[in-house]
């Protein structure tokens, strides 16, 4: 027990460190190393739950994949964060006061807040028995069966997506040589090849 | 359990054909090497959007509810997916001659038009709040890039980047309220909200708390601002005027017509579904909402020189009118948004026709002044957006006038008699610049030479929408039968 608390506070304590470098980093490559080592204790938090699956897909997509686009893109774009940070006092008290006002207001929905009486019953509805069934099963169940159909529908969008992209993006620009490899293999040595007879000393 | 039953394919099987054949048009496009392609595609994708109306008549209007209660039909979004999928059929034959003359036909167009609308298709019949939100997403993204698809046009990529990130926003109010509602009820199916709220109505007796939560409420405050967003009305309709000017004239079109009937149809599923119980608590917005849109439309449109920009404030106080209509929350009210939505659609079919039918140095017609003289040079088109015209200032004996009319008698039966007087006042406010469009076709002098030469596709769709407009008067009750059907069955089931 005692194990599984420090865990979750060095876990935790990491976390928040992290979090509080990535927006306090000079440099951004930095910024998005903090980020890293971020999803890194959140997974380990989610290990700590018992959401195995979970923890690994953190580290895979968001470390593997995420990080590192957002990596590339810190690099390419070559941001310059001391120029984006120049309004950042001459905005702060305005920003403070907004953040205040949002986080009152917060508190006073949050202490009238008022759950429906089956509310408990119909969110534990869709989950199965945790000590029945492996987490992974579970998601599993819970995405490709019950929501087969929003599944399929995200799928569409990202097709939208890809299409548009390419809408967007790419130009066939003219005279652009591709390669047919059709053509390639179809040519005979005729077509190609032109023998002469030189005499010596005229040249071709 | 098995994951998909065949009696859920047979409900979705329109949904299905849609989808699938997009995909089918997709890989015609990406290999099809014909000189034609896109012109080809354009008109398949018409063809699958008429099949795919076919189908959806051919499913009735009984109760029956899919995969896992995360879609429904019945007559209500029979009712609206019929015109959304008409709108965005008129709006593709709309585009195909302007996409050929403006050198940008592509077919990714097609093909993203029959998505939105699948989008559209799939948020009219969204049971739960998952549903809705990927149904609203596909629709959104795919017209996002819609609106920038002349994409080496400043004004047309300045459009989709403002669509875009204001969309986003709205996404983000929408889902952050759902999240609230999920919060409170513990569920995000609509059936199973509606019972949630139900009976959180019934237990303040007890002195424990007044029900409903100020958490839900909060939470359908912000749903509600992510619909009125997609409807484009006061005071979330910024983007509306810059995205209509600066989307190509087609598109500008199909944004007028299909999303807008959509979103209505949705906005209107969602209150007088899941939150019907909390009338009392949406009732005030929707007024509110609903009186500054018509206001705004009447009044900002006065001063518009561009067509298309008047045409966006336009549709922001047609929202306005058809809200009128969900402010009610009875029955007659939503008979009223069903018939307005069904009306306005051929009028807005016809006035983007013939915009896109008079064309100056290739350019469909922008400046309203470019206007003076019409009915000397171009007498027949002349007449048909005068027709539109005076039905969208509500004149009778045109379709317009009935389509208002409903809606105001049914707010007057539920007794919001100030809302009906406010919204009379703003038709006769917007009745001014569409007379002025009027005179100055019919009583100034022609000032420049439009180009010759119009696609006949085009012109059935100017005539057929006219036609619609004017002969509305002989044979109501083709369309008021249908939408009382269609409310019937949101409220009796």
């Amino acid at each position: 027990m005692i194990i599984q608390a420090l865990a979750f506070y060095l876990f935790a304590g990491v976390l928040v460190a992290a979090a509080v470098m990535v927006i306090a980093a000079r440099n951004p490559v930095h910024s998005v190393l903090y980020l890293i080592l971020c999803f890194f204790n959140a997974g380990g938090l989610f290990v700590l739950l018992g959401a195995e699956f979970l923890a690994m897909l953190l580290v895979v997509v968001y470390v593997g994949a995420v990080a590192v686009l957002f990596l590339f893109v810190v690099m390419m774009l070559d941001v310059n964060l001391t120029e984006l940070r120049q309004g950042f006092l001459h905005y702060l008290p305005i920003g403070g006061l907004i953040g205040l006002i949002l986080a009152i207001e917060l508190l006073v929905v949050l202490g009238a807040w008022a759950f429906a009486p089956d509310a408990a019953s119909l969110r534990a509805a869709p989950t199965p028995d945790p000590a029945t069934i492996d987490n992974t099963r579970a998601l599993g169940l819970i995405l490709y069966d019950d929501y087969v159909y929003l599944f399929q529908i995200s799928g569409l969008v990202l097709l939208v997506a890809m299409i548009g992209a390419i809408v967007l993006t790419l130009r066939e620009r003219a005279g652009v040589r591709r390669q047919v490899v059709s053509a390639q293999i179809g040519r005979r040595r005729e077509q190609t090849i032109e023998i002469r007879k030189v005499k010596p000393g005229q040249g071709v | 359990m098995t994951p998909i039953q065949m009696a859920d394919v047979g409900i979705i099987l329109p949904e299905l054909f849609l989808a699938v054949s997009a995909m089918g048009l997709l890989m015609l496009g990406v290999f099809g090497r014909g000189r034609d392609t896109a012109r080809t595609i354009a008109w398949g994708a018409v063809l699958v959007l008429a099949i795919t109306a076919v189908m959806v008549m051919g499913m009735g209007g009984e109760v029956r509810v899919a995969m896992n209660g995360q879609f429904r039909t019945d007559g209500f979004t029979v009712f609206m997916k019929v015109l959304a999928l008409l709108g965005a059929a008129a709006a593709l034959v709309l585009s195909i001659d302007y996409f050929e003359r403006a050198k940008i036909a592509r077919f990714e167009y097609p093909v993203l038009v029959v998505l939105a609308t699948l989008g559209m298709m799939l948020m009219i019949s969204a049971n739960s709040l998952m549903a809705l939100y990927v149904g609203l997403e596909l629709q959104s993204l795919a017209l996002y890039v819609c609106a920038s698809f002349h994409r080496d046009d400043v004004r047309s990529t300045e459009a989709g980047l403002k669509y875009f990130v204001l969309g986003a926003l709205s996404s983000g109010m929408l889902l952050y309220g759902a999240s609230l509602v999920y919060g409170f009820t513990g569920a995000t199916g609509f059936d199973a909200i509606a019972a949630a709220l139900h009976h959180g109505g019934e237990n303040h007796g007890d002195g424990a708390h007044t029900l409903p939560s100020v958490g839900v409420v909060v939470g359908l405050v912000f749903v509600i601002a992510g619909l009125a967003f997609k409807v484009s009305a006061v005071p979330f309709h910024m983007w509306t005027p810059d995205v209509y000017e600066g989307a190509p004239t087609p598109v500008t079109a199909l944004f007028a017509a299909a999303p807008k009937i959509a979103a209505i149809a949705l906005f209107v599923r969602v209150l007088a579904g899941p939150f019907e119980h909390l009338v009392a608590q949406w009732q005030q917005v929707i007024v509110l909402v609903s009186i500054a849109s018509m206001a705004l439309g009447a009044f900002a449109a006065i001063s518009q020189s561009s067509m298309k920009r008047l045409l966006a404030y336009s549709s922001i106080g047609h929202m306005g009118y058809a809200l009128v209509g969900l402010a009610a929350g009875s029955q007659a009210g939503v008979t009223g948004i069903a018939l307005y939505m069904a009306l306005y659609l051929p009028m807005t079919a016809a006035t983007f026709g013939i915009l896109l039918c008079l064309r100056i140095d290739g350019q469909p017609v922008d400046r309203i002044s470019d206007l003076a003289g019409l009915s000397r040079t171009r007498p027949g088109l002349a007449a048909a957006l005068a027709v539109a015209m005076f039905s969208m200032a509500g004149i009778p004996p045109l379709a317009g006038f009935f389509g208002k009319l409903y809606v105001f008698l049914a707010a007057i039966e539920a007794g919001l008699t100030t809302l009906a007087v406010l919204g009379v006042l703003a038709s006769v406010v917007g009745a001014y610049y569409y007379l002025r469009i009027i005179k100055l076709m019919y009583f100034d002098e022609p000032t420049v030479q439009f180009e010759a030469g119009q696609s006949t596709a085009v012109v059935a769709v100017i005539s057929l929408s006219t036609a619609v407009t004017v002969l509305f008067i002989a044979m109501p009750s083709a369309l008021i039968g249908p939408a009382r059907l269609a409310a019937a069955t949101l409220f009796g089931g």
